[in-house]
C-alpha cells in the first residue's frame, strides 16, 4: 500500500511550478549581491579617483551602467520574475503555464545580464540612462518579456478562482507598461548588421522627453508597481491579516498607472524642452502623491491590530521600513520635481540619494522581506537563523540611513556653492570648488554602500545554509522511507 | 460598471491597463515633432542654417564620449539662470542638439556643463587633461583617459555611420540632389563636410589640420575626442541676436 502511495506522488506533476521560482531567487541573491559590490566600488572611484586605476573597463563611465543594470534589471528584475511566478500560482491556484516557456525567460533574462555587463565595459552603450543595453540586447529583452507576458496571462486564465487578486493587477499592469517603454525607447538603427553599435532614431528633444518617459516609468512601473503586487502579497501573507482596504486598493491602483506615465519631463526642466511639458509633469508629480500614499497606508494599515508583531518578527520589520521608505521617497519625488526645488536639486546628488532611499529603502527591503518569507517556503523548510535576519535588518538600515544623508548634504551642499554669489554680484565658487566639498559626504556615502552590501552577503549565507539544510532534511526524509519500505 | 467585472476578467483587465497607461506618453510626446519652435529656427547672416551635423571627425569623437559614459558626469544643458549665465554661457537651444542622437543633456554635474566648452581651453589643455586631469585640476576626481592618446582611431566604418545616422534624419548627403540641397541649406564650405562620398578624406583633412593632440604622425581617438569638444556650443554666435530673441520659444 505505501509503496503505491510513494509512487504515484512520484509520477503526478507538482501542484506549483516552484523550480522557477528557486531558480530566480537564486539569482536575485547572486545579482544583488554583484550589482551592489559594483556600487560600492564606484562610488569609492568617485571618493578616491585613484581607484579607476587606468584601466578602461573599469573607470566610473562604464562601470555605472553595470551597477545600475545589475541592481535593476538583474536583482529587482530576478526578484519580480521569482515572487511574480509564485505570486500568481498562489492566487489563481494553478500550476504556472509551460515549464519550457519559463526556463526561457529564465535563461533569457541571466543571458541578458551578463551580456549588458560585459557589452558597457567594453564601451557600447546607447547612453540612455536605464536603458543603455545595445539593440541585439533590446531585442532578447523583448521576446523575454513577450514570452513572460503570455506566461502570464494563460496562468491567469487557468485560475481557478473568479476574481484576480490585487497583487496580479499590479505584476500586470508592470508587464504590459515595461513592455511598451521598452520598445519605444529602444528604437535604434544599427550602423550595420554585425555591429553592436547603432543611433537613436529621436534626437534632442524628442529623444530627451521619450528616454525620461522612460526613465521615470522605469522608476514607476519596474520599481513600484511591479514591488506593490510584491507587497499586496507578503505583507498580508507576513502578517496573517487581509489587506486593509479593498476599495483603496482598486482606486490607487488606476490613478496610480495613470498618473506615474506623465511625470517623467519633470526630468527636463529649465531645459530645452518645451515649458508646457515640464510644468504638465510637475502638476502630475504633484497628484502622484496620493495614490503612492494611498499604497503606503493600505499596506502599513494591514498591520493593524497586529502591531505586536514588529517586537517579535524581522521579516515585518523589512516590509513595514520598506513601505515607510517608500511614503518618503514619494513624498520627496514631488518636492524635487516643483521647479524652483528641481533648480537647486537638479544635476546634484540630491537625485542620487532621492533614488537610493526609493531603490534601498524601499525596492531592496520589501524584496528582502518577501524573500525571508518565500524561501523556506519553496524549499519546505525553515530560515536557517533568525538572528542574522535581524542583523541584516540593522546592516541595512544603518546603510540607508549614511547613504540618503550624506547625499543630502552633498546635494544641497553642491546646489548652493553652485549659485552663491558675492558681494559684486560675481560667483562666489569655482566649479572645482563644488567636487573639493563633495569628498567628505562621497566617503560616507561608500561607507554606507559597505554596510548595505554586508547585510546582503549575510542574507545570500543565510539563503545558502537554508537550502543547505532542505537538502540535508529531503535526503534524511527520503533514506527513512527507503528503509522502511525494505522492511516492508 | 463594477469593478468586479474587471477583477473576474483578464482580457478586460489589459485592455483597459493599456489604455490608461497611454494617455500620458500620447499627450506629452508626440506634440513635440509637430508644434512650430519646438526646435529653433537659427539663421546665419547669410541666411544658412547655424547648426549643422557633425563633421566626420566630430562624429567619431562623439562616439568617443558616449563609449567612455561621459554623459554620467557632465551634463550638456545650460539652463537660464544667472550663475549658470556666468559660468557657462548662453542658455542651450533645443536646436543645438537636433542632430544629437541621442541626445547627451545629462542628469548629474559631478564635473561642470560642457555644452558651450568649445573654444575655452587649448587643444593642448584638452590633451594633457584628458590623459591626467589632476594634473591641470588637483581637486578633479576625474578618471584618467591615457588610452586615448596611444589609440589608432578606427574610421573604415565612417561611412556605415554616417548612413546610419541620415536613415533617422541627419542630413549627410549620399546622392547629388542631396548634396545640392545642403549647399544651400548650410552653404558650400559645409555641404562638403557632410558628403557620405568623402567621409574618409574629411576625417583625415580635419585631423591633419587641425592636429587635435599634438601629434601629426597618427590620427588617435584623443583627436577626434577633442575634435568633438571644441565644437560643442560654437555653432551659434549669440552676439547677433538680441536679447531675448530666444525667450519666445520656451
Amino acid at each position: 500500500m505505501a509503496h503505491t502511495t510513494t509512487q504515484a506522488a512520484e509520477q503526478a506533476p507538482e501542484q506549483y511550478n516552484y523550480e522557477i521560482v528557486r531558480k530566480f531567487a537564486i539569482m536575485t541573491a547572486v545579482w544583488g549581491v554583484i550589482g551592489m559590490l559594483v556600487g560600492v566600488y564606484i562610488a569609492t572611484e568617485l571618493a578616491y579617483p585613484a581607484f579607476n586605476l587606468d584601466i578602461p573597463y573599469i573607470t566610473f563611465g562604464r562601470l555605472r551602467p553595470v551597477h545600475t543594470t545589475l541592481v535593476i534589471f538583474g536583482f529587482g528584475g530576478s526578484a519580480l520574475f521569482a515572487t511574480s511566478y509564485y505570486v500568481v500560482q498562489r492566487t489563481c491556484q494553478t500550476r504556472l503555464y509551460s515549464d519550457t516557456l519559463a526556463n526561457f525567460t529564465f535563461w533569457g533574462w541571466q543571458i541578458a545580464m551578463v551580456s549588458s555587463a560585459v557589452s558597457y565595459m567594453l564601451g557600447y552603450t546607447q547612453s540612455h540612462e536605464y536603458a543603455e543595453m545595445e539593440w541585439p540586447i533590446d531585442i532578447l529583452i523583448a521576446v523575454v518579456w513577450v514570452v513572460y507576458f503570455w506566461i502570464y496571462l494563460q496562468t491567469m486564465r487557468r485560475r481557478s478562482q473568479p476574481h484576480i487578486y490585487v497583487a496580479n493587477w499590479f505584476y500586470m499592469a508592470f508587464i504590459l507598461a515595461t513592455g511598451i517603454l521598452h520598445i519605444f525607447n529602444n528604437m535604434q538603427v544599427p550602423i550595420s548588421l554585425f555591429s553592436m553599435k547603432s543611433y537613436s532614431l529621436h534626437a534632442g528633444v524628442q529623444d530627451a522627453m521619450t528616454q525620461w518617459w522612460y526613465g521615470h516609468n522605469a522608476v514607476g512601473f519596474f520599481l513600484t508597481a511591479a514591488f506593490l503586487g510584491m507587497m499586496y502579497y507578503f505583507v498580508p501573507k507576513q502578517a496573517g491579516r487581509p489587506v486593509y482596504s479593498y476599495r483603496l486598493s482598486i482606486i490607487h491602483f488606476w490613478a496610480l498607472i495613470f498618473l506615474y506615465m506623465w511625470v517623467g519631463a519633470h526630468h527636463l526642466h529649465w531645459t530645452a524642452l518645451p515649458d508646457w511639458t515640464s510644468s504638465l509633469a510637475a502638476t502630475f508629480s504633484i497628484l502622484l502623491l496620493l495614490p503612492s500614499w494611498g499604497g503606503m497606508i493600505n499596506g502599513i494599515m494591514t498591520l493593524s491590530g497586529a502591531w505586536e508583531k514588529l517586537r517579535t518578527d524581522p521579516i515585518m520589520l523589512f516590509l513595514i521600513t520598506s513601505l515607510s521608505f517608500y511614503g518618503m521617497s514619494t513624498f520627496e519625488g514631488p518636492l524635487m520635481s516643483l521647479k524652483s526645488v528641481n533648480a537647486l536639486s537638479h544635476y546634484t546628488d540630491w537625485t542620487i540619494g532621492h533614488v537610493h532611499s526609493g531603490a534601498l529603502g524601499w525596492v531592496a527591503m520589501v524584496t528582502i522581506g518577501s524573500f525571508y518569507h518565500l524561501i523556506p517556503r519553496i524549499w519546505d523548510t525553515k530560515m536557517y537563523s533568525i538572528r542574522l535576519i535581524y542583523t541584516h535588518f540593522f546592516l541595512a538600515s544603518i546603510g540607508i540611513v549614511l547613504y540618503i544623508t550624506s547625499m543630502w548634504v552633498a546635494g544641497i551642499g553642491q546646489g548652493l556653492i553652485l549659485r552663491a554669489f558675492d558681494d559684486y554680484g560675481n560667483l562666489a565658487y569655482t566649479f572645482v570648488e563644488s567636487v573639493a566639498f563633495l569628498h567628505k559626504p562621497y566617503v560616507v556615502r561608500a561607507i554606507g554602500g559597505l554596510f548595505f552590501v554586508s547585510g546582503m552577503i549575510l542574507m545570500a549565507y543565510n539563503f545558502f545554509m537554508t537550502v543547505r539544510r532542505a537538502r540535508r532534511e529531503q535526503a534524511e526524509i527520503e533514506a527513512k522511507l527507503a528503509a522502511k519500505l525494505a522492511r516492508a | 460598471m463594477k469593478h468586479e467585472r474587471i477583477e473576474t476578467n483578464a482580457g478586460l483587465l489589459i485592455v483597459l491597463t493599456l489604455i490608461v497607461i497611454s494617455i500620458g506618453g500620447l499627450v506629452e510626446i508626440v506634440p513635440l515633432s509637430f508644434i512650430k519652435g519646438t526646435v529653433e529656427e537659427v539663421k546665419t547672416a547669410k541666411g544658412f542654417d547655424a547648426i549643422r551635423p557633425y563633421t566626420p571627425l566630430e562624429l567619431r569623437g562623439r562616439d568617443i564620449y558616449q563609449r567612455e559614459g561621459c554623459y554620467l558626469c557632465h551634463s550638456q544643458m545650460i539652463r537660464p539662470f544667472r550663475d549658470e549665465m556666468l559660468r557657462y554661457g548662453h542658455y542651450s537651444l533645443a536646436a543645438e542638439s537636433q542632430y544629437d542622437h541621442p541626445f547627451q543633456w545629462g542628469s548629474k554635474r559631478t564635473g561642470p556643463d560642457l555644452a558651450r566648452v568649445g573654444g575655452k581651453y587649448s587643444n593642448a589643455w584638452h590633451v594633457q587633461h584628458l590623459t591626467a586631469p589632476r594634473s591641470v585640476v588637483p581637486e578633479s576626481i576625474m578618471p584618467n583617459y591615457p588610452w586615448l592618446e596611444k589609440t589608432t582611431l578606427q574610421y573604415e566604418d565612417i561611412g556605415e555611420r554616417m548612413r546610419a545616422l541620415r536613415e533617422v534624419g541627419v542630413p549627410y548627403s549620399q546622392t547629388k540632389p542631396e548634396y545640392e540641397a545642403n549647399v544651400k541649406r548650410f552653404g558650400p564650405k559645409v555641404a562638403k563636410l557632410l558628403d557620405i562620398n568623402h567621409a574618409s578624406d574629411n576625417l583625415i583633412a580635419q585631423a591633419e589640420a587641425g592636429n587635435y593632440d599634438g601629434d601629426r604622425s597618427r590620427i588617435t581617438e584623443m583627436d577626434a575626442l577633442v575634435a568633438y569638444l571644441q565644437v560643442l556650443g560654437t555653432m551659434v554666435d549669440f552676439s547677433k541676436y538680441n536679447e531675448g530673441y530666444f525667450a519666445k520659444f520656451r
